[in-house]
């Protein structure tokens, strides 16, 4: 299709100045936060009102164009990555909270607000909204429904699936639905929760219901040292047996607190094997009791330091150094490569001696940050993006550490998404007719597949390719092991 | 033959299959069309870790067996599934999707589940979800299943999040109203207290706090009314719905699902529970009217009476979802083969 025929027919629904196509224009979209991978979209529409979305669904529906939604970008999968062929669909002008009810603690917003916004608009109200990944400031809420992200306080407090109420979507036809309701459940088949982490892959997400907790009335965390990851991820362990759920329990080895220190100054202790934040939260007398509790643990597990931050000033100061770790990490390498597998926590020394034998093996450094109350471990490839054979060596650890994941017991991805960079691995942790059916309720959406297709759920011709390629190089680690 | 190898080879050949687990909610939702086979036999719990916070068990494994394996452990589950009756399984508590009074405050049994193993209607036995807290590879077809009452597929293996039994729990009694109850909700709800159930019933609102010892006292303090002294024993008549007001002599049953701060003068509510998000009513029998005031009030009605013959039960859905879910049963079962009657009537 002529690029200048579909500019035309999407114009004729959606504002000229909203609709972009030169080269220059376009340039800055092609691509998400995993900048590995690069596509310059076709059109570029960037819709202000419900009617000039549904016009461009309608319009490429016809056309059989490609349609990839986007929000603020900042996505670690490529789900966001443009179709050559294709109409980026960036949702960013949806940026209206729309309602905030204090009563019954909800707010309506577009999706094309910012995470923390919410949050920002109900403080004065004394409430939040708990997901909090560490991409808060710059992620669209809508990518949050996409992506069904976490944040470091997901432990206590659950994923974006179990703080949404209700999200309104628009079809591929062009036809508005809402799935959820103000209620805490819906008649009929939990759309709601197979629209969550749906990658853009079902529908084009136009407004949405979150709940709003409660601010805790304190919230202290303590750090603790480790000279031994083991001895650190079996801390993780007895606090949960005696059982304590913190707000946060966070992880790093010794590389990602150096590259930490030297960026954020933090006051982390520059010789800890592992360092692990815990955040207590509730009301004062909950908080002191915890707090007690989970020093007394972490003195028995071995800690080799401990320190609570003494105000809410040094409080922040611990969280910054820990939110900053994917930076920290940038300025130490010309590139990083994020990881996100999630494995059964118990396995965590075992995963992280394997990697470190994969480090050596491909030549590359790797800092590990983990949030280590639900298995999810996020390690940092440091790579240099100029260098093909890097870039090659990069990729490959990667795609190891997340087969790994799945020999363990484990998943692929615990928040950032499958998007086009974990397609491959799909196959390996599922079977082709558990594919099969993933494209079955793709198709009860979106039957013609115009919603970004190639993404998240590989086909099984993919799946064939993959297969050949990946034994050939003889990586398939233990094929002879039943998945999980 | 394993029991689910011969379902499998029924579906696949185009045989339609029904499966109870421990028949104590039959009297939910439409009346299945075929005769049932009991996953009763397919029962054991799998893998459970305590710290790992995570169990998985064989769908048929009963309720009963389940929580006294975690209680040893001093864990739970969090969404306090109802028990009507022992044989209650663990397969039948997820496709029926109910959730008792601690669903206010740790979620519902959706919410709890992590991942499942199912039978789609090709007879194919697939894994979705996995045992991990975290997990988004593929779409969430494990919270899908969830009170589907196992049309989209049988659910042979489940894998749940499980949590520590608090230190202490406590419930404040206040004598109220229903319209003050939910007033003094609102206030509550503002406040960081460790509330794990919030319900009114007979004149009296009942909040249990659950957590540190020190937190609860404080919150009893700060929330007034009186202590009451067999709390465990009221919140599991709540919980099982035993108490007398749940079995109406001569009357329907009705669970009302609304936003929590519904005005309580738009429906006659003789218990709400979750803080206002779940009121009971009752109405004559065969009186289908509180679909409609569900409706206009933003939410769903769902018919709770034992001696209801037929329909499911179920509100109504609005056209563009009812297409949705159609849809969906399709790709999970395009024969329509699973559970025949159980749900979407129209669809068949
Ligand atoms: C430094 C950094 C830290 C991060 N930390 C975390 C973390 O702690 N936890 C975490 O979970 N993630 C984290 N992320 C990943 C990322 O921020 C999240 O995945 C986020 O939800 C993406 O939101 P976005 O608005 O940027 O979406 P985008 O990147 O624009 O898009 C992501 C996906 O959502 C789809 N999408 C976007 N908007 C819509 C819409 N309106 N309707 C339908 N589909 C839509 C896109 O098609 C795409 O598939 C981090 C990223 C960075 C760069």
């Amino acid at each position: 299709m002529e690029t200048g025929q579909l500019v035309a027919a999407l114009a004729a629904g959606v504002q000229s100045d909203r609709v972009l196509f030169r080269e220059q224009d376009t340039a800055p979209y092609e691509c998400d936060g995993l900048t590995m991978f690069k596509a310059k979209p076709k059109v570029v529409v960037l819709p202000e009102t419900r009617d000039e979305v549904c016009h461009v669904l309608k319009t490429c529906k016809a056309l059989g164009v490609p349609v990839v939604a986007r929000g603020a970008g900042t996505g670690l999968s490529g789900g966001a990555l443009p179709h050559a062929d294709g109409v980026l669909l960036v949702m960013a002008k949806f940026s209206r909270i729309l309602e905030i009810d204090e009563d019954a603690r909800i707010a309506r917003v577009e999706p094309g607000v910012r995470n923390l916004a919410i949050s920002e608009a109900v403080s004065h109200l004394d409430l939040y909204y708990a997901p909090d990944p560490s991409s808060q400031i710059a992620c669209s809420i809508g990518g949050n429904i996409a992506e069904n992200s976490g944040g470091v306080h997901c432990l206590k407090y659950g994923l974006t699936v179990h703080n949404v109420l209700s999200v309104t979507v628009a079809l591929d036809d062009g036809s508005i639905v809402t799935v959820g309701s103000d209620a805490l459940d819906s008649a009929g088949y939990d759309l709601l929760a197979l629209t969550i982490g749906s990658e853009g892959l079902l529908a084009v997400v136009l407004e949405v219901t979150v709940r709003l907790l409660p601010k805790p009335e304190e919230m202290r965390v303590v750090m603790a040292a480790f000279d031994d990851v083991t001895k650190a991820g079996d801390s993780v362990g007895n606090i949960i047996a005696a059982g304590i759920i913190p707000a946060g329990l966070e992880m790093m080895d010794g590389p990602a607190v150096a590259a930490v220190e030297d960026f954020v100054k933090a006051g982390y202790p520059l010789d800890a094997e592992a360092l692990l934040l815990c955040e207590v939260d509730g009301t004062k007398e909950e908080v002191a009791d915890e707090l007690a509790r989970v020093e007394a643990i972490l003195k028995e597990s071995g800690a080799t330091m401990l320190r609570v931050a003494t105000n809410e000033e040094e409080r922040l100061l611990f969280w910054k150094g820990r939110k900053s770790a994917f930076p920290a990490v940038g300025r130490i390498s010309p590139d990083y490569y994020c990881m996100d597998g999630t494995i059964p926590r118990k396995h965590l020394s075992l995963v992280l001696r394997r990697m470190r034998e994969m480090s050596e093996r491909y030549g590359l450094r790797c800092a590990n940050v983990f949030h280590a109350g639900d298995g999810n471990l996020h390690p940092l490839i440091l790579f240099d993006a100029n260098d093909p054979d890097e870039v090659k060596r990069a990729e490959d650890f990667g795609a190891e550490i997340l087969e790994l994941s799945v020999e363990v017991g484990g998943t692929i991805t615990g928040e950032h998404g499958v998007g086009i960079e974990k397609i491959n691995e799909m196959c390996v942790q599922f079977s082709s007719d558990e594919l099969t059916q993933f494209h079955t309720v793709k198709a009860a959406f979106d039957p013609t597949g115009i919603l970004n297709p190639g993404k998240a759920v590989p086909t099984l011709n993919r799946c064939a390719e993959f297969g050949k390629m990946h034994i050939h190089h003889g990586q398939m680690p233990h094929p002879e092991l039943e998945r999980f | 033959m394993s029991l689910v190898e011969t379902l499998c080879n029924r579906l696949a050949a185009k045989e339609p299959v029904s499966v109870i687990g421990g028949n104590t909610k039959a009297f939910l939702a439409g009346r299945l069309k075929d005769e049932p086979v009991s996953m009763r036999e397919h029962t054991g719990i799998i893998n459970y870790e305590p710290t790992e916070l995570v169990l998985t068990a064989k769908s048929g494994t009963t309720l009963q067996e389940i929580e006294s394996c975690l209680s040893e452990a001093r864990q739970m589950l969090p969404f306090e599934p109802p028990r009507f009756g022992d044989q209650s399984t663990l397969g039948g508590v997820m496709a029926s999707g109910l959730s008792g009074p601690r669903r206010m405050h740790l979620g519902s049994a959706r919410d709890c589940v992590l991942g499942v193993r199912l039978i789609n209607g090709l007879g194919q036995h697939l894994k979705f979800g996995g045992e991990v807290m975290k997990n988004v590879a593929g779409y969430d077809l494990s919270r899908l299943s969830v009170g589907a009452f196992g049309t989209l597929g049988i659910l042979t293996e489940i894998s749940v999040k499980v949590l520590p039994i608090p230190e202490k729990e406590q419930t404040q009694v206040l004598q109220c109203n229903q319209a003050e109850a939910l007033d003094m909700l609102i206030q509550i709800g503002r406040r960081p207290y460790p509330v794990s159930a919030a319900s009114w019933i007979g004149g009296a609102l009942y909040i249990r706090l659950s957590g540190a010892a020190s937190g609860v006292e404080s919150a009893a303090l700060a929330i007034g009314g009186d202590t009451l002294n067999d709390a465990g024993q009221f919140w599991s008549s709540l919980r099982d719905m035993t108490a007398p007001e749940f079995n109406p002599v001569g009357e329907w049953l009705w669970r009302i699902s609304v936003a929590p701060t519904t005005p309580t003068n738009t429906l006659d509510a003789f218990c709400f529970d979750w803080a206002g998000g779940q009121r009971w009513i009752t109405t004559p029998p065969n009186d289908l009217s509180p679909f409609e005031l569900a409706a206009r009030l933003g939410g769903h009605a769902t018919c709770f009476a034992r001696d209801r013959e037929s329909g499911t039960g179920m509100q109504p859905l609005e056209p563009g979802i009812l297409r949705l879910n159609q849809r969906v049963k399709e790709a999970m079962d395009p024969h329509g083969l699973i559970n025949r009657g159980r749900l979407l009537e129209e669809a068949h």
